[in-house]
C-alpha cells in the first residue's frame, strides 16, 4: 500500500511539473500581460518597458521559467498583480481555498443527503412515481445551466422575499478568523452568530452548487443498486432468511457504493478546482472567482497556481479514493 | 469491536475539535468602547475590485484611490464636485521666483491618526520620501514618475521637484525645478497624499519589492496607512473582501458623518446591482450605462460631471495617407458625432469640439468646427487624391472605460461612417489588457480609440498626455509640424502668468483643430455612482474624488 501511495505521489510531481511548463509557455504567449494591467492608458513606451524589465518579462521565456522554478523552490510562486496585488499567489491560493472548501462540502453534503437515498429507494421501486419524480428532477439538475438556477434562487430567496443573503460569505459582523472556514471559526470562538451568519450565506450557493453533483451521485447510485439488487449473493441472502435490513447494509449498500465513491472522488475533486460560475454569481470569494478575476486582470501567477493547484488536488483526491476502495472492498488491498 | 472502533474515532475528533477551540479564541471587545456609539452608523459601498495597497504613493488605479483618499488629505484639494483648487492641508500658496518657488501655509493643529502632528517637518519628510525611492519604488511609482519627472537617484537633475525646506512650523518652501501649469494642482493628486512620517518609518513604508509578475509591498501600505482624514483604517478582511474604515473621531474639523465606512469588493456587475436591490450595500461605482434608466425609478443616480474625453486618434507612420491633412479633414467630416452621442451614450454627453472639457483654463470657443458633411468628405478626398483610402481602425475588446462604455459601438458607428463616403475600413481589434494599449503606444494603429480622465484642471494634463511626447500612439514627429507642436505644448505649460498661459492653450486649441488635426475628440461622456434612495450627501466628482464623509442615510 505504501510503495502505491509513494508511486503515485511522484507520478503526481511528474504531472505537475510538465503542467507548469505548458502553463507557463501558455500564459506568455497570451497577448498582453500584467504590464498593460497594471499601466492602463497611462504609461508612454519608455515607462512599459522599464517595468517590463523590472518584472524580468523583457527576458526569454525559458529563462522567465528557471526563475520561477528557482523562487517556487524557495517557497515563492509570483506574486499577484491584480486579484489581491502584492501577495504571493499560493498564499492566495491557499486564503481562498477554505471558501471554495467550504462551499464544496455544503454542496456535496446536500448532493449525499440526498442522493444515496434516493437512488437507493428508486432502485428498490423501478418504475414508480418515486422513480420517476426523481429521474426528472436529476436530468432537470444536470441540464440546466448552475447560474440560471443561482440567478432563479437568488431573485426569490434573497431579492424578492428575503429569506436568506444575497451573496458573500458572511455580513459585515465583527468575526475573529482562525482557519479561514467561516461556519467553522464561528463555531470554535464561540461567536455563535458569526457562524450562524456564514451558515446562512452558504445555504444558497450550496444548493446552486449541488444541483449537477446530486443528478450524478443519485443516477449512479440508482444504477448500481439496480445492478446489485439482481445479484447472485443478494438472493442467497433472502433465501438465508435474513432481516431486510441486513441485506440492505451489508449486501446491497456496501457493494453498490464503489462506483458512488469513484464519481464522489471525481465530482469533488472538479468542485475543488473552484466553480467558476456559482463562485461568481454569489460573490464568493473562493478559488474559482479568484481564478476567472485572474483571467480578465492578466494575473499571470495567480493563473499559474491555481490551475496547479487545482490539478494537484485532482490528483490527490484520486489519491484517497483509490484508498478508500481499500478500506471499502477488501479485495483491492491484496493487490 | 465495532463500536469501539466507533468510539474511538469520536473520541479522536473531539480532541481534536478541543484542541483547535483552545487555540481559537474571539478578539471581540466585550465593551461597548469600539466605535460606533456616537451614532451615524455604517456607509456600505460596492467596489468592483481591491485595491493594490493602501498606500496611494504607489497606487494607479481607482480602486485604490477610493479608500485613500478617505484616510488622506493632500496639501491641496479640489471644491467638491468641480476640479477647481481649493485649500487642503494648506490654506494658502504663493509662487515667487518666476514660478519656481513655492510658499505653503499648513493648517495648525492637525495630528496624524497615530497621534503625531501634522507640521512643515512631516510635509518635507514626505517629499523626501517619495524623491528618494528604490529601483522598484520608482517604476511602481508612477503618478510620481509621469508628474514629477524623476527620483533622487535617477533622472534628478530633469526632475521637476528640487527641494523641501521647513520654515517654522507651519511653512514649507518647495522649489521646482521650471514654472509649469501642473503646479500646485497636481498635488491634489491622491499619490502625494501626506502621510505620518513616523508610522511610515515604524513599518517600513519604503519596502517595495519585485516579485514573480508583481510588487510586493510594505506593512506599512498593506495595514497601517496613517493620515490625517476623516476615516482610519479599522481592517481589511481579505477572506470576505471588505474593507472597513472608522471615523476618526479626533479629526480637527467637521468630522465625518458615518461611524463606519465599509467597502465590499464585488467584481460583477449584475452582482452589485443585486447587492443594491437587496439593501446589502448603499451605494456602487459606475452603473452600466443601458442600465441607468431602469435604475433611476428606485435610486438615486448621481452622475458626475464629464471631465473626460473620447477621441479617434490618427499616426501617419503607421499609414502614410494620413499625412495628407485633406485627408485627415475629410474622415472627420465624414464622423456624424451628433447621432453617434445621442444614439449611443448616457445622457449628460457631449460631442468634444476639441482636445479638452470647456471648464478647462485655454477652452476656445472659436476652434473650427467639424460638423457632419458627408459631400465635403467626398470632395476632400478627391482633391487629396486619395477617394478610397484604406485605413486599419483599430478598437479595444474586453474593456469599458468611463468615456467609451462601449468600444465597439463606437467602432460601429464610425466604420458605417466612413463607408458612406467611400472608405475601405479594416476592422483591428485586441483586448484592453491584452495587446491594444501596448499596440497603440508602439504607433502601429492607423487610427485608433482612446480616452482620457482628467487628473486636475490644467490644459496640460490632457494634451501633454495625448501628444507630449513624440512617437507614442499618435506618431506626432511623422508630421513635418510634429517638433513645432511638441515645443507649443512644452512652451504653454511653462508661462507663469495665467492670463497668458490661457491665451496661449486658447491659440493652440485653435491650431490643433484647424492646422495639426491630429485626431477627432469624439465626447465627452459622464460616470455615474448610484446610490439607494435613502442615502444623500456624496457629491459626485468630475475627478472620481467622492468624500464619502457626507454621506446621510435616512
Amino acid at each position: 500500500m505504501l510503495r502505491f501511495i509513494v508511486r503515485r505521489i511522484l507520478q503526481m510531481i511528474g504531472v505537475l511539473f510538465v503542467l507548469s511548463i505548458l502553463l507557463f509557455a501558455w500564459t506568455r504567449s497570451l497577448p498582453g500581460g500584467p504590464v498593460d494591467a497594471i499601466c492602463g492608458e497611462r504609461c508612454n513606451a519608455d515607462q512599459r518597458q522599464a517595468l517590463r524589465a523590472q518584472l524580468g518579462l523583457d527576458k526569454s521565456v525559458p529563462a522567465q521559467y528557471w526563475t520561477f522554478l528557482t523562487n517556487a523552490f524557495q517557497g515563492k510562486f509570483g506574486t499577484s498583480t491584480g486579484v489581491l496585488p502584492g501577495t504571493d499567489a499560493l498564499d492566495l491560493f491557499l486564503k481562498r481555498l477554505p471558501a471554495t472548501i467550504e462551499l464544496s462540502f455544503g454542496a456535496i453534503l446536500i448532493a449525499l443527503v440526498l442522493g444515496v437515498p434516493l437512488g437507493f429507494l428508486a432502485a428498490k421501486r423501478r418504475g414508480g412515481w418515486l422513480d420517476n419524480t426523481s429521474v426528472m428532477t436529476s436530468l432537470i439538475g444536470v441540464a440546466v445551466p448552475v447560474f440560471f438556477i443561482a440567478y432563479l434562487l437568488k431573485y426569490f430567496l434573497a431579492i424578492k422575499y428575503h429569506v436568506l443573503p444575497l451573496q458573500g460569505r458572511q455580513d459585515d459582523i465583527d468575526a475573529t478568523r482562525v482557519t479561514g472556514f467561516f461556519v467553522l471559526d464561528g463555531l470554535l470562538t464561540q461567536e455563535w452568530d458569526a457562524a450562524w451568519n456564514a451558515l446562512k450565506h452558504l445555504v444558497l450557493p450550496s444548493i446552486a452548487l449541488s444541483t449537477i453533483p446530486f443528478a450524478v451521485i443519485f443516477r449512479i447510485t440508482r444504477a448500481s443498486v439496480l445492478d446489485v439488487l439482481d445479484e447472485d449473493y443478494v438472493r442467497t441472502a433472502e433465501a438465508k432468511g435474513l432481516t431486510s435490513r441486513t441485506i440492505r447494509d451489508r449486501h446491497v449498500l456496501r457493494n453498490a457504493m464503489l462506483p458512488v465513491v469513484t464519481t464522489l472522488g471525481l465530482q469533488i475533486g472538479a468542485l475543488l478546482g473552484g466553480a467558476v460560475l456559482t463562485e461568481r454569481v454569489f460573490v464568493w470569494g473562493g478559488v474559482g472567482e479568484s481564478l476567472a478575476n485572474a483571467f480578465s486582470l492578466k494575473d499571470y501567477a495567480v493563473i499559474q497556481v491555481f490551475i496547479l493547484m487545482a490539478a494537484a488536488g485532482y490528483v490527490i483526491i484520486n489519491l484517497l479514493v483509490d484508498i478508500m476502495y481499500a478500506v471499502i472492498d477488501p479485495r483491492v488491498r491484496t493487490r | 469491536m465495532k463500536v469501539n472502533r466507533k468510539a474511538s474515532a469520536i473520541a479522536a475528533a473531539s480532541v481534536a475539535a478541543l484542541a483547535l477551540a483552545s487555540c481559537a479564541s474571539s478578539d471581540r471587545d466585550s465593551g461597548g468602547d469600539s466605535s460606533g456609539d456616537s451614532g451615524g452608523g455604517t456607509f456600505t459601498f460596492g467596489a468592483a475590485g481591491a485595491p493594490a495597497s493602501f498606500d496611494p504613493f504607489y497606487g494607479t488605479d481607482g480602486e485604490t484611490f477610493r479608500p485613500a483618499r478617505q484616510i488622506f488629505e493632500t496639501l491641496v484639494d479640489f471644491k467638491p464636485g468641480t476640479a477647481d483648487l481649493a485649500p487642503g492641508l494648506a490654506t494658502k500658496w504663493t509662487p515667487s521666483n518666476g514660478g519656481k518657488t513655492w510658499t505653503f501655509d499648513l493648517k495648525s493643529g492637525v495630528k496624524f491618526t497615530d497621534g503625531t502632528p501634522f507640521n512643515a517637518d512631516a510635509v518635507c519628510k514626505n517629499f523626501t520620501r517619495m524623491f528618494d525611492q528604490n529601483e522598484a519604488g520608482q517604476t511602481a511609482a508612477s503618478y510620481w514618475a509621469d508628474n514629477m519627472g524623476g527620483f533622487k537617484s535617477k533622472g534628478a537633475a530633469e526632475a521637476l521637484y528640487k527641494s523641501c525646506a521647513a520654515k517654522g512650523a507651519n511653512q514649507v518652501v518647495l522649489e521646482i525645478s521650471r514654472p509649469t501649469s501642473k503646479f500646485p494642482a497636481l498635488l491634489g493628486l491622491p499619490s502625494f497624499s501626506m502621510q505620518s512620517p513616523t508610522a511610515m518609518d515604524k513599518y517600513k513604508a519604503n519596502q517595495i519589492t519585485p516579485q514573480g509578475d508583481g510588487y510586493t509591498y510594505s506593512e506599512y501600505a498593506k495595514s497601517h496607512p496613517t493620515g490625517t482624514g476623516k476615516f482610519k483604517l479599522d481592517k481589511y478582511d481579505e477572506a470576505n473582501k471588505t474593507i472597513t474604515l472608522v471615523r476618526n473621531d479626533a479629526y480637527a474639523g467637521e468630522k465625518a458623518k458615518p461611524a463606519k465606512l465599509v467597502f465590499k469588493i464585488i467584481p460583477d456587475e449584475s452582482s452589485r446591482r443585486q447587492a443594491l436591490q437587496a439593501g446589502t450595500i448603499d451605494g456602487y461605482d459606475l452603473p452600466n450605462p443601458v442600465d441607468w434608466p431602469t435604475l433611476k425609478k428606485d435610486y438615486n443616480l448621481a452622475i458626475r460631471p464629464a471631465f473626460n474625453l473620447l477621441y479617434l486618434g490618427f499616426n501617419p507612420k503607421a499609414n502614410p495617407a494620413l499625412k495628407d491633412l485633406k485627408v485627415r479633414q475629410a474622415l472627420m467630416y465624414a464622423i456624424n458625432r451628433e447621432g453617434f452621442v445621442k444614439a449611443q451614450l448616457p445622457e449628460g454627453a457631449k460631442v468634444a469640439t476639441q482636445w479638452i472639457p470647456d471648464t478647462v483654463d485655454g477652452y476656445n470657443s472659436g476652434v473650427t468646427q467639424y460638423g457632419y458633411d458627408v459631400n465635403k468628405a467626398k470632395q476632400l478626398l478627391k482633391e487629396a487624391g486619395q477617394p478610397n483610402p484604406t485605413i486599419k481602425l483599430w478598437y479595444p475588446s474586453e474593456v469599458s472605460r468611463p468615456y467609451m462604455p462601449d468600444p465597439q459601438k463606437v467602432f460601429q458607428a464610425v466604420k458605417a461612417d466612413w463607408e458612406k463616403a467611400g472608405v475601405k475600413v479594416q476592422p483591428v481589434t485586441k483586448p484592453w489588457n491584452g495587446g491594444y494599449l501596448t499596440s497603440t503606444d508602439q504607433g502601429q494603429a492607423d487610427a485608433f480609440f482612446l480616452g482620457w480622465t482628467g487628473d486636475y484642471n490644467t490644459a496640460d494634463n490632457f494634451v501633454a498626455n495625448f501628444f507630449g511626447s513624440p512617437g507614442g500612439a499618435f506618431g506626432v514627429d511623422g508630421y513635418p509640424f510634429g517638433q513645432t507642436l511638441l515645443k507649443e505644448i512644452k512652451d504653454a505649460d511653462g508661462i507663469v502668468d495665467s492670463a497668458q498661459r490661457k491665451s496661449a492653450y486658447e491659440t493652440l486649441m485653435g491650431k490643433l483643430m484647424k492646422d495639426y488635426m491630429v485626431g477627432l475628440p469624439i465626447s465627452s461622456s459622464p460616470p455615474a455612482l448610484v446610490f439607494a434612495k435613502n442615502v444623500s450627501g456624496v457629491v459626485p466628482s468630475p475627478l472620481t474624488a467622492e468624500d464619502f464623509s457626507t454621506a446621510v442615510k435616512k
